[in-house]
């Protein structure tokens, strides 16, 4: 969704350091395999020039794939059969281009097979662009066909759009409804009824909610369900799900009373969203100088996420991308941590703004193409150290985003000068100076390389990225001082 | 998480409850704008609304009281949810815990940007399922070995952020243990202490790892520390301590584990003097010597052979005697082809020396008679020498075989008048005694190290027989362990010709001992045995195990020539079907993974 607009932005300039590319890697698996591409006997006929880098990589078949991949975007084409995208061809040519060692020489034209693809691509995004300049909210662009869901065909009239809306409006009114009669029961029966009734129980009321087209409800039912079996203290915290779920649920039954940026909030937690083209039209673009803090994938099975958290310069606002794709393909929206984009950014509309979409991108021209720099060891631009808050002033941070969104599990906040302490009960950010702590949310201890955030601090303060909430502090990127994400290959290895 | 302390204490005193009430009234009133009601649910402990909640509210009834129209169980959910909100945003901080103490400075440089990166994909390579995927492809696991020895060798120290993953790889790899710690310094120490899954890193092997390093850590422990460590630590400290203390200065170390030696348990005893021998000295004899007569079997061989290792040891001279009533030159007797012998000199001989002259002794032809050991006593056995057989060997033989292994080979050659080794491996020995004296000397060279006694055992290449049965020459049982005391100038010409003379089929072991990239003219000799081997028309995955080790051996240079391997031959009469595109794929992987060493080995190159 989000990530049409921002396929077609205009790229950094310099060579890609290693990390860039393989962080574009659809899983550890195509990682691996295009590192071992990045050999000089593997290609031949390589060569980059502007925004293209292309080469013949000779496969176990008789003739080369060819490979071609467009820095704008970036963008990739393989005549391999691979479903993966972006391939290990395309990663291993980049990983070949990113070493500098002469293996992909700059200069030179495009062959013919790479050219014809590369100006196909220019031509599409040339339209697109075209369209977006005057097209404005563009098709569909009522509040209707609120899913988002592409709504290209849709260009009905407005007056069909508002009752398809208002219909939608209705059923999950309706939704909503049905799960306050049976939270209701729940809690008539007791939630002890919930540990013996088990899975399948909200598995009908999970199923309702689909029915009702509200995946916010869905999600929340999905999440009750796993609870009673969660470890010990279950009862409170579905006690404390359920109250939230009912928050919810009566907030949008009682939308029209709500102030118009609560009911906004509302709106998206029951899975209602703006279309991007609408966003862009009607929301105030802010731009800044946005760097790129961390980023998280994440998978239900079915879709891959992609979250990218982002801090303006100026308005040290924090904003949050988000970015999808199916299993086996890498979401396409690709910025390195560490990168400073020049940027307009809209926020969708809500009490406590966080998701956000990005708009223009200034800086470097579109297509300009500055020489490919030597190796640069220094990584991208922008590999400071961001600046950070202590414990007290995160989890005041957090405080304050509940006030405007009481749904908020976290808030991505900056911490600085804080240990890493590991501990047989869990693990803790310290920080020194206050003696206070912010314990480590214990769902990370699968998922995050804690132990890499200890071996970079060495026991000495860290400014370490993450999200503030009530389970505690989930760790996302350090710095040492270039961004090292702390999201471990172990992560996506489970997903699998 | 329990419902008391998601985060910390969590009080609802923080001053960003108020609006997050607001924020929760707003929705709560718009069902109920009734301030009272309001103020009433707050009044609530959370516990109660727990409990009332898990036995229902049939049955127990919550602290709330119901607006007009509105059913118990929505009350309680209002309340719970102003509640959870409230505790929520009123977190306070947990008071801190003691962290670990600072990792001890590392002032070794860092990796260069293309280096690091290389090592994280090594590292990666690691953990991923299904290698292998593409045959030409080089296997990048095999690659970190010589990784590590090379970014050692320039001294460099691993990237922080690289540091779990190498010590994961060190930990399900062995082989790879004293290189990555010795890579990771005193930061993969102090790490491993944190974390059980690395124990392993604490081990001895470390502490001779972090030893090599121009600071270790252990070396800026005042002697205080040192001692109070060695008495009170834990068992993988104190190997470690050992380790680091015997390296720094042998006699210091030998005195720490002197003054608690008597209290330590056997199989700590025998830890700790398996560690004495990578920096055993002959000041060490004493204590060994006092060893020898130690409560535990094993305890007593292991000082056995570590002072066997010292030629000048009073043991190796008791060894050396026991021996020398074993064995005797002759030269009495028949002897294969020439004129007898006129035994004439037979006093003179072995006082003289003359028997270096060649011709003499080819004439001579004299023969080693064995006369091997009729006991086992006692003063042996406290020696070292195991009484019993293994079955299957006779016990006389068995003794003897101990006895020429812990003497001194020097002595040989002032028995023997002054021969030289390789004469001595020539001689003939009498009464089928052969096969058992050279296995026992192969095993004394190696253990005592002695190059000229390896490359006499071993002989000439060309001559050598291609199968190690029974009846070939004892060298033949194990010849990878005699090449590896030869200096690796000569082991690689010694291979070379090997192969040169007999192929490719017996050399996997003998080229698993040859340094490192090899040397000419022994990679020219793989390389064309390969070619030969391809021209044979056989598959080229019967010698996968020698292109495996070519990959990570052969010299980088070496690609451009095997550049012409590369091609698909056309198809000849008589050869495999098929096996011209298979051995262009398989010497195609070869030249990537040459490729792929010369950029690593340049990405690692400082200048």
């Amino acid at each position: 969704m989000g990530a049409r607009t921002v396929a077609d932005m205009n790229p950094q300039g310099e060579r890609w350091t290693a990390e860039q590319v393989l962080a574009l890697a659809p899983d550890a698996a195509s990682r691996t395999a295009g590192g071992k591409l990045a050999a000089h006997g593997t290609w031949s006929g390589a060569g980059a020039h502007g925004q293209a880098v292309w080469g013949l990589c000779s496969g176990s078949g008789s003739k080369p794939y060819q490979t071609v991949v467009d820095l704008n975007g970036p963008g990739y084409r393989c005549s391999c059969p691979s479903r993966k995208f972006p391939c290990k061809h395309a990663l291993g040519l980049l990983l070949l281009w990113t070493s500098g060692e002469g293996g992909v020489p700059a200069g030179g034209e495009p062959p013919e097979w790479a050219e014809q693809w590369l100006g196909d691509r220019r031509e599409r995004a040339g339209k697109l662009a075209a369209g977006a300049r005057d097209g404005g909210p563009g098709p569909g662009g009522g509040t209707g066909d609120a899913a988002g869901k592409g709504g290209s065909g849709a260009a009905a009239d407005p007056e069909a759009a508002r009752r398809r809306a208002e219909r939608r409006a209705e059923r999950i009114a309706a939704g909503a409804t049905e799960l306050e009669r049976r939270l209701a029961d729940l809690l008539r029966d007791g939630l002890a009824s919930a540990d013996r009734a088990g899975y399948g129980a909200w598995d009908e009321t999970a199923a309702r909610m689909i029915d009702a087209q509200a995946p916010g409800l869905e999600a929340r039912v999905r999440e009750l369900a796993a609870i009673p079996s969660s470890g010990p203290g279950w009862p409170a915290r579905l006690l404390e799900e359920c109250a939230l779920a009912h928050l919810l649920n009566q907030g949008f039954l009682q939308l029209d009373r709500l102030p118009e940026q609560l009911a906004a909030t509302t709106r998206t937690r029951v899975g209602l969203t703006t279309p991007v083209a609408e966003l862009l039209a009607t929301e105030e673009a802010i731009r800044d100088r946005w760097l790129v803090l961390g980023r998280q994938d994440g998978t239900d099975g079915r879709l891959t996420t992609r979250r990218i958290w982002l801090r303006g310069e100026r308005t040290h606002r924090m904003a949050l991308l988000l970015s999808f794709s199916t299993p086996g393909q890498s979401p396409e929206l690709a910025l390195p941590t560490g990168l400073v984009l020049d940027a307009d950014l809209a926020y969708y509309p809500a009490a406590r703004p966080l998701r956000a979409t990005i708009g223009a991108r200034h800086g470097e021209a579109a297509g300009a193409a500055p020489p490919p720099a030597p190796p640069a060891a220094e990584g991208c631009e922008g590999s400071g150290v961001p600046e950070g808050c202590d414990v007290e002033t995160a989890l005041a941070a957090y405080g304050a985003a509940l006030g405007e969104d009481p749904w908020l599990d976290g808030w991505p906040v900056v911490l600085a000068d804080v240990v890493p302490v590991p501990g047989d009960d869990g693990w803790q950010l310290a920080d020194g100076r206050s003696g206070s702590a912010l314990p480590v949310d214990p769902r990370c201890a699968g998922r995050t390389d804690l132990w890499r955030l200890m071996a970079i601090s060495g026991g000495g303060p860290v400014t370490v990225f993450g999200e503030c909430g009530h389970r505690g502090f989930s760790p996302i990127t350090t710095w040492d001082p270039t961004p090292v994400s702390l999201i471990g290959t172990a992560a996506q290895g489970g997903t699998r | 998480m329990t419902s008391t302390t998601p985060v910390a204490s969590a009080t609802s005193s923080a001053s960003s409850a108020p609006t997050t009430a607001k924020a929760t009234t707003a929705h709560t009133a718009a069902s109920a704008p009734s301030a009272s009601a309001t103020s009433s649910v707050s009044s609530a402990s959370w516990d109660d609304l727990v409990a009332a909640a898990l036995l229902g509210t049939e049955r127990r009834t919550p602290p709330v009281a119901p607006r007009p129209g509105q059913d118990t169980p929505s009350a309680l959910l209002d309340a719970a949810a102003l509640s959870t909100v409230r505790r929520r945003a009123g977190l306070r901080p947990a008071p801190a815990r003691p962290g670990p103490d600072r990792a001890p400075e590392d002032p070794r440089p860092a990796l260069p940007m293309a280096a690091h990166s290389r090592l994280a994909l090594l590292l990666a390579d690691r953990s991923a399922p299904g290698r292998g995927g593409s045959r030409s492809a080089p296997d990048l696991a095999e690659l970190l070995p010589q990784w590590l020895a090379l970014a050692n060798h320039h001294g460099y120290r691993v990237p922080d952020a690289l540091l779990p993953a190498l010590l994961d790889a060190a930990r399900a790899r062995t082989d790879l243990r004293a290189e990555a710690l010795t890579l990771g310094g005193p930061r993969a120490l102090w790490l491993a202490l944190l974390n059980p899954d690395w124990k392993f890193a604490l081990r001895g092997a470390a502490g001779r790892a972090s030893a090599s390093l121009p600071e270790p850590p252990e070396a800026t422990a005042p002697p205080d520390e040192e001692q109070r460590l060695w008495e009170e630590g834990l068992f993988a400290e104190r190997v470690s301590l050992l380790a680091a203390a015997r390296h720094r200065d042998p006699a210091a170390g030998l005195a720490l584990l002197g003054g608690t030696w008597s209290t330590e348990r056997a199989e700590d005893r025998l830890m700790f003097l398996d560690s004495l021998r990578d920096d055993l000295s002959p000041s060490d004899e004493p204590f060994l010597e006092q060893a020898l007569s130690d409560r535990s079997r094993n305890v007593r061989a292991t000082a056995a052979e570590l002072l066997s290792a010292l030629p000048g040891s009073a043991l190796a001279a008791r060894m050396a005697e026991r021996t020398r009533s074993c064995v005797s030159l002759t030269t009495d007797g028949p002897t294969a082809e020439g004129p007898t012998d006129d035994g004439a000199t037979d006093g003179g001989r072995t006082t003289d020396g003359l028997v270096s002259d060649e011709r003499t002794a080819a004439v001579r032809t004299p023969r080693i008679a064995v006369r091997p050991p009729d006991e086992c006593d006692s003063g042996m056995q406290r020696d070292g020498i195991v009484p019993k057989p293994p079955s299957g060997r006779g016990e006389r033989s068995w003794w003897l075989g101990q006895l020429v292994e812990a003497t001194p080979l020097d002595r040989w050659t002032e028995w023997f008048g002054g021969r030289g080794p390789a004469v001595i491996v020539a001689l003939p020995v009498a009464d089928g005694w052969q096969a058992d004296l050279h296995a026992a000397l192969c095993r004394a060279a190696v253990r005592q190290r002695s190059a000229e006694w390896c490359r006499a055992l071993l002989g000439t290449p060309a001559v050598a027989p291609v199968t190690a049965g029974d009846a070939a020459p004892a060298a033949w049982r194990d010849p990878a362990k005699l090449l590896a005391a030869l200096p690796s100038r000569e082991r690689a010409e010694w291979v070379a010709e090997f192969i040169a003379s007999h192929g490719l089929s017996d050399a996997f072991r003998l080229l698993g001992v040859c340094a490192v990239p090899w040397a000419e003219p022994l990679g020219r000799a793989v390389v064309d045995a390969l070619d030969i081997a391809r021209d044979a028309g056989s598959y080229p995955w019967s010698f996968s195990g020698i292109m495996g080790l070519a990959e990570r051996c052969l010299d980088p240079a070496q690609a451009d020539r095997l550049e012409a391997l590369t091609a698909i031959p056309d198809e000849r009469e008589g050869a495999a079907p098929g096996a011209g595109g298979y051995w262009a794929e398989a010497f195609q992987r070869l030249v990537g993974t040459l490729r792929l060493r010369e950029a690593m080995r340049a990405e690692l190159d400082p200048t």
